[in-house]
């Protein structure tokens, strides 16, 4: 063994790097991170003043077609601006450490895809300033409404929308591209596929399905532009057209867009569960494996969406099929977590509280979800409040939860500072309350039949309506003691060390936060499985010398 | 301030690796960006299924003669860009540029026989789904094949600085592998739009 000298830390960065084209795929999943927030207050806030309209049965709050696009903003900005670009931090923070690799694979590429994020951003906030208001046809952009032009301007709220996510689709490529070339070609020396982290493996399936779908959008959102600029009649049954077509482009890609959000947060539950209930993963390879059955099957299942849409009853039912196969390789990962759950001695630290909140809301959801594969159900429910309520106990109670358990476990790792454990346990109790007081009684009002998609409502519905709202309003709580948080921590939490939660991996094993370079040249040589929590084997050769010369750094930097 | 780190691995990883990447991450663009066709290609077969009467009024059908030249054009290109890969891989620098440079003008009579082939139609892009499929699929294929040459134009220029392609250029290889791509598409597009007339 040579022993190398190796700068533990360098001179400290200027934050003037965080507003600049920088290619250090660090300082870019920051740059992500801290942009989808400042989107998801603006989200937010439309969706306190959604609830705060639907607090009451009459449309009172605004007018009923800035409630039209105050949803489709809501619905655009959380998905486009917020969860997608917080993944793709997340991505960029941990691929490259946990396989090793110095950088991403295209790091100038992965500035470019950042930089397009401000922009459709800026491009789509623009579109509450035109004549007649943003979109306000959905976050589907369904035609007819999409192609309908009534003011006649060349600069539409719509057009406008569609520029914003046929940008947003430009990046995703951009960043899809690189991440699958990264995970492919740039792993540790010794890490073959079956000893890579769990996350990786969910990220390369998602970002798989981007690259097999998001296309079909792009496809399909360039036909609706012509339909709406250019005079043709693609979706116009007037022009011989077929509206139900962009329906099918819009969810042969919009489905596995659920999983392109969920599955890396199925990454998140796998690496976290081992850490704090100190055990191995349960089921590794089934784990890993499963991510790529689902991108199979979540492929073949979205005419679910389309159940209402006059669609053939073979169709109906062959697609109802394939959408419950879908429960069993979930159904693996689920039990998985419960078997790496069970009788570990579980640490109940903020990461792993909103973990097994975010456990607890995604097997809720697939119930809901399970129902409303089913045909009769959905036709009975579908577009009302019981959909509105599934997918955002997946999307806020699973996958945002998850999300928070993943800044809190890596924020001293790449911040190189504690998050304070009483703040982030409050913002866990706020935020699972809330979610769950927001979005469980959309459930019976939807069973009762109350629309999506409406300013105002029959008085009967307004009891479980006053709940969800009030649980909105926590939820606009909750997102306080997080973000005082994260900056308080950020300017003078308490140093981190390279492994604050005693955990396995070999973003652990570099300096917290680590040099621009990852590893440099000095790559360590991966020998065994991830997750060996209590089997006392290495993770890598050498592995007591490099945490030695690691503590050893942490000293004398204590000591100056 | 510096620390004694240990270093396993004192031999570079990843400098061997790193020139191949570029083509990887082509090839993963190339199978994403043929979804996109996938989706117009499956588009058409719908719209045209289903369609009443699918012809505006007053047009008969399709040429084929003029595509059909244009076919072997586009698919003998693929032959001479192979052609000159393999000039190329022997190190023989000029006959790479000369084949190089024959596909260049076969594609560009490509775009030229594409031209004149709308100018000469009686329908245009807003004519119904059927001239609203035709212009889609030719114009975003002839979109493809402009990108092509360009890229070819490229990869021309660059060949001319010194030391640029000793061991072979992988720009060369994904311009080439683009290529073929593009010439696939093209008889799918061939077959599904000029020989399936009758719906
Ligand atoms: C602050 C917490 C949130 C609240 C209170 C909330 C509330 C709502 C409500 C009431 C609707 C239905 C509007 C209607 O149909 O009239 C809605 C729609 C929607 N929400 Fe949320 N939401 C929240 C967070 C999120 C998040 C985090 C996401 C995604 C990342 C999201 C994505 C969506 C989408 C896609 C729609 C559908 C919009 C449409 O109908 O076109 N929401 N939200
Ligand atoms: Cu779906």
């Amino acid at each position: 063994m040579t022993l190398a000298t190796f700068p533990a830390s360098e001179p400290k960065p200027s934050w003037t790097r965080y507003f600049s084209f920088n290619t250090d795929a660090k300082v870019i999943g920051i740059q992500y991170i801290v942009l989808a927030f400042f989107f998801f207050l603006i989200g937010g806030l439309l969706a306190m003043i959604i609830r705060g309209e639907l607090i009451t049965p009459e449309a009172d709050l605004v007018d009923r077609t800035v409630y039209n696009g105050i949803y489709t903003m809501h619905g655009t900005v959380m998905l486009f601006l917020f969860i997608f670009p917080v993944l793709n931090g997340l991505n960029n923070l941990l691929i490259p450490t946990m396989i090793g690799a110095p950088d991403m694979a295209f790091p100038r590429l992965n500035a470019v895809a950042f930089w397009l994020v401000p922009i459709f951003g800026v491009l789509l906030m623009s579109s509450f300033f035109v004549p007649g208001g943003p979109a306000y046809s959905g976050w589907w952009s369904y035609p007819p409404v999409s192609i309908q032009n009534p003011l006649g301007h060349l600069i539409s709220g719509q057009g406008l929308w569609l520029t914003a996510v046929a940008l947003s689709g430009v990046s995703s490529i951009m960043g899809a591209v690189n991440f699958v070339t990264t995970i492919i070609r740039m792993r540790a020396p010794g890490m073959g596929w079956f000893r890579m982290p769990v996350f990786c493996w969910t990220a390369l399936a998602a970002q798989s399905l981007q690259l097999i779908g998001l296309p079909s959008l792009t496809g399909g959102a360039i036909m609706l532009l012509m339909d709406l600029v250019a005079g043709t009649t693609f979706y116009d049954p007037a022009g011989g057209g077929d509206p139900v077509l962009y329906q099918h482009f819009f969810w042969f890609y919009s489905h596995p867009a659920v999983y392109v959000i969920i599955l890396p947060v199925f990454g998140i539950f796998s690496e976290l569960f081992p850490v704090y209930a100190r055990k191995p993963l349960f089921g590794y390879v089934y784990v890993a494996l499963a991510s790529f059955i689902i991108v199979g099957l979540g492929l073949i299942v979205w005419v679910h969406h389309m159940f209402p849409s006059g669609v053939a009853e073979w169709m109906r039912n062959l697609f109802m099929f394939t959408t419950m196969l879908i429960a069993v390789p979930t159904g693996v990962k689920v039990f998985a977590w419960l078997g790496t759950l069970w009788r570990g001695k579980l640490r109940l630290t903020t990461p792993m509280l909103f973990c097994l909140g975010g456990l607890f809301n995604f097997v809720f959801a697939g119930i809901t979800g399970i129902m409303l594969a089913t045909v009769p159900i959905d036709l009975h429910v579908s577009n009302t409040y019981f959909v509105v309520g599934h997918f955002h106990y997946v999307i806020y109670g699973a996958a945002v939860m998850g999300i928070f358990a993943g800044i809190y476990h890596w924020f001293p790792k790449f911040i190189g500072r504690m998050p304070y454990e009483g703040l982030g346990k409050l913002h866990f109790l706020l935020t699972f309350v809330g979610a769950n007081l927001n979005f469980l009684p959309m459930h019976p009002l939807g069973l009762m039949g109350m629309p999506r998609r409406v300013s105002s409502y029959d008085p009967e519905f307004a009891f479980w309506n006053v709940l969800a709202s009030l649980g909105a309003f926590l939820l606009g709580v909750s997102i306080i003691p997080f973000l005082l948080n994260m900056v308080s921590s950020w300017v003078r939490g308490p140093k981190a060390t390279h492994n604050p939660w005693n955990a396995i991996g070999l973003e652990w094993l570099l300096p917290s936060p680590p040099a621009e370079d990852n590893f440099g040249e000095h790559v360590p040589v991966v020998i065994s499985r991830p997750y060996g929590y209590g089997l006392g084997k290495p993770l890598v050769e050498h592995q007591a010398e490099i945490e030695q010369a690691l503590a050893l750094a942490e000293q004398q930097e204590a000591a100056r | 301030m510096t620390t004694a780190y240990p270093a396993p691995n004192a031999e570079p990883q990843h400098v061997e690796g790193h020139e191949k990447h570029n083509l990887t991450g082509f090839i993963i663009f190339l199978c994403s960006e043929s979804v996109i066709f996938l989706a117009f290609f499956s588009g058409y077969a719908l719209l045209k299924t289903s369609a009443l009467d699918w012809l505006p009024p007053g047009v008969e059908g399709l040429e084929w003669q003029m595509p059909l030249i244009n076919s072997v054009v586009l698919v003998s290109s693929s032959g001479t860009i192979y052609l000159a890969e393999r000039a190329m891989a022997k190190g023989n620098i000029w006959g790479f540029r000369a084949f190089w440079l024959l596909t260049m003008a076969l594609g560009s009579y490509f775009l030229y026989g594409q031209a004149v082939e709308w100018s000469g139609l009686q329908f245009g892009f807003t004519s119904g789904t059927f001239g609203g499929t035709f212009y889609l699929l030719t114009g975003f294929h002839g979109l493809h094949v402009a990108t092509g040459v360009g890229l070819m134009t490229l990869m021309l220029i660059k060949s001319f600085i010194p030391g640029n392609y000793n061991g072979g250029e992988q720009g060369v290889q994904a311009t080439s592998l683009f290529w073929h791509f593009v010439d696939v598409i093209w008889i799918i597009l061939f077959v599904l739009i000029y020989v399936w007339q009758r719906s």
